[in-house]
């Protein structure tokens, strides 16, 4: 009797894994003939190479100092880490074989065009809602780039998930398979936008929460997440801007990486906003105009009076300037402007941050406004002030020196509080010592990465 | 009164706490080799090593730097006996004007100080925060590369 239990239980088990097998199981595309870049049509190239710098295809598919789109970019999970692979059509290392089919299965399903199933840190969740007409678009831009011969590294995935069986079971329980749904009732911009989001942008990717699979938890979507080491702040009316984001500012912001009221990109969205000023302009501007709309609920009809009122209240909290006092000063808490931390910043921040965006080569705008300070913990703060703000190699652009070899670890963690409790009317953070620590882990651990 | 360690000697400073380093190694103790450019942590002319680490000095209150090393372009030599990166920088003719090559050794250092041995990578994105304005950026490199190929020759060398 047991023993039909268990050789019952056995013939269930292995039809199950045969069912999921056999689900699973994607057959070789055959390599396409070698193309000839002229054989595209280059108004169709154009169109792909916006939406290239719209997804950023780049920033994960180009390592640092590598040929573009050859790969080699370490994308951190917390399973393990993932190296972008070269997408150049090099025949060889690169997908120069793949067919326009291959590469819209690789898109919509995540498959490679020999049948392995990829990983989702290629955030083919997000790729799979993208038209016909714009993947065929992307495969004639990336089909017609520099080939490059650089081999792809394999992933450093903890066992047993380096078996690739197991992102086929990931897509079973999380993949939601194109096409886009578009609201019926809207055709203009912000419909636009939130195909654009959904799909080739994958905003999602860093600005939802994911659950312990890796998976966005779509129930929480824009809810804010993490990436490389950086808070990606909510975009829905969880955002802790404290002037709301209007569809202008958020053009401002994604198309020149600067907003007034804002301040400037920094972290892992520097190189999006750089890659979105050569997206189109209207579609920037279509998805500044959804984003907007994901907050509205908080900003309701009254935006300017609300920005006024954001801009009066940091204004009133000024630091102090060499012995100025200030309005809200609490003595003996670290926000007094006697604090190691007040004058930490009076000597080290206060030339370029007193000004509140009167300084014409910087341009800081005045703290309160800045949404990393009145978020929750003190990550993208501590960043900035550890590695500072910079263009992208070889480029113009703002600049914050990074303080990292300058202050003490006790140093910095007497500024952040400081600049926490002066410039928001927010609490203390817990522990700051520990993400300042964990901040320099992650940075070791990916300059010892070797390349 | 504040007590900085500069190039290895102390000095009591009456300067208040919140005055930039840059001014009192120029005004106070007369160490005029860290240049005033941009006064914003913009520029490097005023780098300086603390605890070997480059610094900028204009945007550095000397109230977080009692008790850690500063080390000036004056700490690495004299015009009788100059420094590997000095000698380098001059016999490579890398400077111009001269107004940023004291930050530039300085950051230079703060390279070699960790990494003898650098690949040309690394000494351009070391070097990427400091400005020069005439341009002598390929002598200042060929400066840099002199200076690590001649102090490996030094190490290598046997002592007799």
């Amino acid at each position: 009797m047991v023993w039909r239990i268990l050789i019952g239980f056995i013939v269930v088990i292995a039809v199950l894994f045969g069912g999921f097998y056999a689900w699973a199981w994607r057959s070789e595309i055959p390599p396409a003939q070698p193309h000839d870049a002229s054989s595209f049509d280059p108004a169709i190239v154009a169109k792909g190479a916006q939406l290239a710098a719209l997804g950023s295809c780049a920033v994960c598919h180009t390592k640092a100092g590598g040929k573009p789109y050859a790969g080699g970019y370490p994308v951190e999970t917390p399973f393990g880490t993932i190296y972008g692979t070269n997408i150049t059509p090099d025949r060889e290392t690169g997908i120069g074989t793949w067919s326009a089919a291959a590469f819209q299965r690789a898109m919509r399903e995540g498959v490679t065009r020999d049948g392995r199933h990829l990983y989702p840190a290629f955030p083919y969740d997000h790729f799979t809602y993208a038209t016909d007409s714009d993947i065929n678009a992307l495969y004639a831009f990336i089909m017609t780039r520099e080939p490059a011969r650089q081999t792809d590294r394999r992933p450093d995935i903890i066992f047993p998930l380096n078996i690739r069986l197991f992102a086929a079971a990931w897509k079973l329980m999380f993949l939601h398979r194109g096409p886009y749904q578009t609201d019926v009732t809207r055709h203009d911009a912000w419909a636009r936008g939130a195909y654009l989001i959904a799909s080739l942008g994958h905003c999602g990717a860093c600005h939802t929460p994911r659950n312990s699979l890796g998976a966005e938890k779509r129930a929480q979507a824009f809810d804010g997440g993490v990436g490389e080491g950086w808070r990606a702040p909510a975009l829905n009316e969880n955002s802790l801007a404290p002037a709301p984001w209007t569809a202008g500012a958020l053009f401002n912001y994604l198309r020149h990486g600067f907003d007034a009221q804002h301040g400037h990109v920094a972290g892992p969205m520097a190189p999006v906003s750089h890659n979105l000023a050569k997206a189109s302009e209207s579609d920037v501007r279509a998805i500044a105009a959804y984003v907007a709309s994901l907050s509205g609920a908080r900003n309701g009809a009254a935006q300017p009076a609300k920005i006024e009122a954001a801009l009066a209240a940091a204004r009133k909290l000024t630091p102090p300037v060499y012995g100025a006092t200030p309005a809200n000063q609490t003595t003996g808490s670290a926000a007094a402007s006697d604090s190691v931390g007040a004058k930490i910043f009076t000597g080290a921040c206060a030339t370029c941050h007193h000004s509140g965006g009167g300084l014409p080569v910087s341009r800081p705008v005045d703290l309160g406004l800045s949404t990393s300070l009145n978020s929750d913990d003190p990550a993208n703060v501590l960043q900035i002030v550890l590695y500072g703000i910079h263009p992208p190699p070889g480029q113009a652009g703002r600049i914050m020196p990074g303080f990292q070899g300058a202050l003490t670890e006790a140093q910095i963690v007497a500024l952040t509080d400081y600049v926490r409790t002066h410039f928001t009317r927010k609490p203390q953070w817990n522990d700051v010592a520990g993400a300042l620590a964990k901040i320099r882990r992650q940075r070791q651990a990916a300059t010892e990465t070797p390349q | 009164m504040t007590v900085l360690t500069v190039n290895g000697k102390e000095h009591q400073v009456s300067a208040d706490p919140n005055t930039p380093l840059l001014y009192v190694l120029r005004n106070d103790l007369k160490l005029n080799g860290a240049k005033f450019g941009c006064g914003l942590g913009q520029c490097g002319a005023c780098t300086v090593l603390v605890d070997h680490e480059p610094v900028f000095s204009c945007v550095l209150p000397i109230s977080v730097l009692e008790g850690r090393q500063i080390t000036t372009v004056e700490g690495l030599g004299t015009p009788e006996q100059p420094g590997p990166l000095q000698r380098a920088f001059a016999t490579e003719q890398a400077a111009q004007c001269g107004y940023c090559i004291a930050g530039m050794i300085m950051r230079a250092q703060g390279l070699l100080d960790h990494k003898p041995s650098p690949t040309d990578a690394e000494i351009r994105a070391h070097m990427e925060p400091n400005l020069c304005r005439c341009g002598t950026h390929m002598r200042i490199l060929r400066a840099v590369r002199r200076a690590v190929s001649e102090m490996k020759t030094a190490r290598t060398e046997p002592v007799r």
